[in-house]
């Protein structure tokens, strides 16, 4: 089960970043958050597979979708990189690629031997509220603003000037 | 099932998806998939986030809240990019990169 989310990972990554309609890239890249949930799922990690698929496949890539349409011709094709700006990224990525590759198989990885923690949805909302350690009060009122001001943000910028 | 699956295959296939991420931001000239990839790169580190937690330290949640943080901020940060995204189309009636000299000097 592992693989097929992987293979679908890599696969449908790559060709977002390749591919040359961009209507088609935004689907690629839904298929590639979907199976990331799918890999939540998988680790157990349920209340945090629902917040990837709502947030990331439901909001984020509409988002995307509906800004293409305002933007783009959905027939016209992007122009394909040409070599001299490909070859340079292409060569960076895959350096950083194989660097932190070799890194990550090489180190030896040792966990705790604890019992898992539940990870129902009453804890989760506990401790976002708690002021305790391991609460996270803070984070959450910082992020709450955060989102209110990018809201108020967006509908200030978007929005039609009178001129 | 997963409990066959160390983590380093985890941590491989988030390696690939942010350098995957990476290349593309380097690459695409539309502002549009320019964002998509960092979409890209943010995911694999809350893949990152989630792998460590769940099988290096079972005890805790701490990867996890990181993880709704990042999914809260690349929320925000998505809808404040398309904001910008449009009020430049409607501006310049184009969104590539190389057009975008009008605030230089």
């Amino acid at each position: 089960m592992f693989f097929i989310f992987a293979a679908i990972i890599i696969v449908f990554s790559i060709l977002t970043v390749t591919s040359r309609k961009i209507l088609r890239a935004a689907t690629f890249l839904l298929f590639v958050l979907v199976s990331t949930a799918g890999l939540y799922f998988l680790l157990r990690y349920n209340f945090l597979a629902a917040i990837q698929l709502t947030l990331y496949a439901g909001g984020i890539v509409v988002l995307i979708i509906f800004s293409i349409l305002l933007t783009s011709h959905i027939g016209e094709k992007l122009p394909a990189p040409g070599w001299r700006k490909a070859l340079p990224a292409a060569l960076v990525a895959a350096l950083g690629a194989l660097m932190t590759l070799l890194v990550v198989v090489q180190h030896n990885f040792q966990g705790t031997a604890q019992n898992a923690e539940r990870t129902d949805v009453k804890l989760i909302g506990e401790s976002l509220l708690s002021t305790e350690k391991y609460g996270y009060a803070l984070p959450f009122e910082v992020i709450s603003i955060l989102l209110l001001a990018a809201m108020i943000g967006a509908i200030i910028l978007a929005k039609k000037r009178k001129d | 099932m997963f409990e066959g699956v160390p983590l380093t295959w985890f941590l491989v296939v988030a390696t690939i998806m942010f350098f995957v991420g990476i290349y593309g931001f380097l690459v695409r000239k539309n502002l549009i998939t320019m964002l998509m990839s960092i979409e890209l790169i943010l995911n694999s580190v809350c893949i990152n986030f989630v792998a460590f937690n769940k099988i290096l330290y079972p005890d805790r949640l701490e990867g996890m809240f990181f993880t709704i943080f990042i999914i809260a901020v690349a929320a925000a940060e998505a809808s404040v990019a398309i904001a910008i995204i449009i009020n430049i189309y409607r501006r310049l009636m184009n969104i590539d990169v190389e057009d975008m000299n009008e605030m230089k000097y």
